[in-house]
């Protein structure tokens, strides 16, 4: 096995420091070290070790010529990142342009899910009859293989055989001509309503089972002194729903911003500019360009970017609870 | 306690709205994938003139649906197996050990959810080569490849999940399986696995619908010998003519055993994430 000598480095080490002189190591402390050295494993090939060479990457001239030994590919320094910084450039242009789309899409597409996920959650908090078939209802866009799903919209906002126009004009009667809906301004709209589609129902889920281990009593205190439905919600159902909405909101934002599948199904090889997420963005500059030196350096921007604002978010969020 | 009449309001505006949100792309699915093709080239009906189970024949001809079923019935299966075995492992750890370096770990493990996917899609696949070249292991073009890249895709979640699960059952039920003899891993085995069924149920589910809706990795990972059905139904839009009834047709059996699965399961799932997410 591998694991043991993998953990080398973290194991003793770190059990050292902490050991005082004389006391000996308690028996089986390399357990749970053991335990997580699968993980930690896969971990490091898949995740860690890709990341640390796309960052190395984005320090390298990779063209190309450089694709197929780029051991070779010359060091340039920050030049990439200069590039994509530059916004007087059609580079830096495009990529603040894409991640200006990509922050109205996720404030859009979060609030919206958060919102609706929200409503039903309450709306089937209390037991009806009926209420089961809901809960089912309401996870199948969830359940739903991604590309499914996205590919129904899709159909569905084809310009001259799509449901939507066929029921906005001849259902309707809107007048006019039938838009299209996956090419020009209309795309983002799209891209915002199939992205909400998909995402609402994990808020409903996450929210669902934080509601549940809400007890019922304390609704029935409240109404009994007098508080009104919406006052409950604020004063109650929030409060006690806080732990679940911060790590809901937080993964929701990063899922969002980082969404690749949603514009690369819908919109397939020909992404319009009004729908041109981050993500889709870097894989096309990096694969239609092959630049892939620039492209990494824009994802490390992207990740910096995430990393920011999580480090904010996770911080204000605990300076809160200190305060309450 | 009654209701107010604004609140039944909500209630039923709220269902009504969200149930026909849900529904009306499932029903255009379903009900295209029993048209004609040149029922769903033209103009769009909600109730069709004609209605044919053809397209769920042809759509085996008109791409390699089979093997393309096939690929991802394995590598998502596979992958689900190791991912749940290897999260097992680290949220007991996690859950019932304090060492050194857990919080770190703990910390790290989230964090990759930060990952864009785009970053690490290239160096990735640039290892995945270069293990080929220098070890002779083909990782590329072969379901190996993805397995372990859909298992790590999964683990963060999984160890999330199961290490609040498995704090939720009581240390004294290993506490005492320990006194009677039992080592760690047979603690693990017998007392904390069988108790935490649920949550290895929502686990699982999660796993499964992560490797089989992946798209970006499987487009770029993938060749004709071990094409997903992710990267597999945007075949018949890439042909001359758009096969929509086809299209959707595949679709409706792409999702169904997910679905199904999905749904019969759905509770074990709430319970798993109710343990994860709360405390």
């Amino acid at each position: 096995m591998s694991a043991p000598t993998a953990l080398k480095k973290s194991g003793p080490a770190a059990g050292a420091s902490k050991r005082k002189a004389g006391t000996p190591r308690r028996a089986g402390w390399w357990l749970p070290y053991a335990l997580l050295a699968p993980a930690v494993i896969f971990e490091l090939v898949v995740h860690v070790i890709p990341m640390v060479t796309g960052i190395w990457m984005s320090f390298l001239k990779l063209t190309k010529m450089f694709i197929a030994n780029w051991g070779n590919a010359p060091f340039v320094g920050l030049k990439n990142y200069q590039v994509a910084l530059d916004f007087d450039s059609a580079v830096g242009i495009g990529l603040l342009k894409s991640f200006g789309i990509t922050v109205a899409f996720t404030i859009l597409v979060v609030g919206l899910s958060w919102g609706l996920g929200m409503a039903a959650a309450v709306a089937l908090q209390k037991a009806f009859r009926g209420r089961a078939i809901f809960r089912t209802l309401f996870l199948i866009p969830y359940a739903l293989p991604m590309y499914a799903g996205v590919i129904a919209w899709k159909f569905m906002l084809q310009k001259d055989n799509g449901a939507v126009n066929h029921f906005l004009f001849d259902n309707l009667g809107l007048p006019g001509d039938k838009p299209f809906w996956l090419i020009g301004d209309n795309a983002f709209i799209s891209v915002v309503i199939v992205a909400i589609w998909r995402l609402w129902p994990f808020a409903f889920l996450m929210l669902m089972a934080g509601l549940q281990s809400i007890p019922t009593d304390i609704y029935e205190a409240a109404s009994v002194d007098g508080a009104k439905p919406l006052r409950q919600w604020w004063n109650m159902t929030l409060p006690m729903l806080r732990p679940v909405n911060m790590s809901l909101v937080l993964v929701m934002f990063l899922w969002t911003f980082n969404d690749f599948n949603t514009p690369f199904v819908l919109f397939g090889g020909s992404q319009p500019p009004a729908g041109d997420l981050i993500s889709f963005h870097i894989y096309n500059a990096s694969f239609l360009t092959w630049n892939f030196g620039s492209g990494a350096a824009m994802s490390v921007l992207l990740l910096l970017f995430l990393l920011v604002v999580s480090g904010i978010y996770v911080l204000f969020m605990n300076r809160r609870k200190d305060n309450a | 306690m009654h209701d107010t009449t604004g609140t039944k309001v909500f209630r039923i505006v709220t269902i009504v709205l969200l149930s026909i949100f849900t529904i009306i792309p499932i029903y255009v699915m379903v009900i295209s994938g029993l048209k004609p093709l040149k029922d769903v080239q033209g103009s769009f009906s909600w109730w069709p003139e004609t209605l044919t189970i053809q397209p769920y024949i042809d759509m085996w001809k008109t791409v390699p649906l089979a093997d393309y079923f096939v690929n991802s019935v394995i590598v998502s299966s596979v992958a689900t197996v190791l991912s749940l075995i290897i999260a097992i492992f680290a949220a007991y750890a996690v859950s019932r050990y304090t060492f050194r370096g857990r919080s770190l770990f703990s910390g790290a493990v989230l964090s990759t959810q930060m990952l864009p996917g785009v970053l690490f899609l290239l160096p990735l696949f640039l290892i995945f080569v270069n293990i080929n070249t220098n070890f002779g292991i083909q990782l590329v073009g072969t379901r190996v490849g993805l397995i372990i890249t859909y298992l790590t895709f999964s683990l963060p979640f999984s160890i999330w999940m199961l290490a609040g699960y498995f704090n939720g059952i009581p240390r004294e039920l290993d506490e005492a399986a320990k006194v009677d003899g039992c080592g760690p891993m047979r603690a693990l085995i017998r007392v904390i696995l069988p108790a935490a069924r649920p949550g290895l149920v929502a686990v699982a589910i999660y796993s499964f619908m992560t490797s089989w809706g992946e798209v970006l990795f499987a487009s770029v990972m993938t060749t004709d010998a071990n094409r997903t059905l992710a990267v597999g139904l945007q075949l018949y839009s890439t042909q001359t003519n758009v096969y929509w009834n086809q299209i959707m047709a595949a679709s409706v059996v792409v999702s169904i055993p997910i679905v199904i699965g999905f749904l019969l399961l759905q509770k074990n799932f709430v319970a798993g994430l109710t343990a994860g997410a709360v405390k």
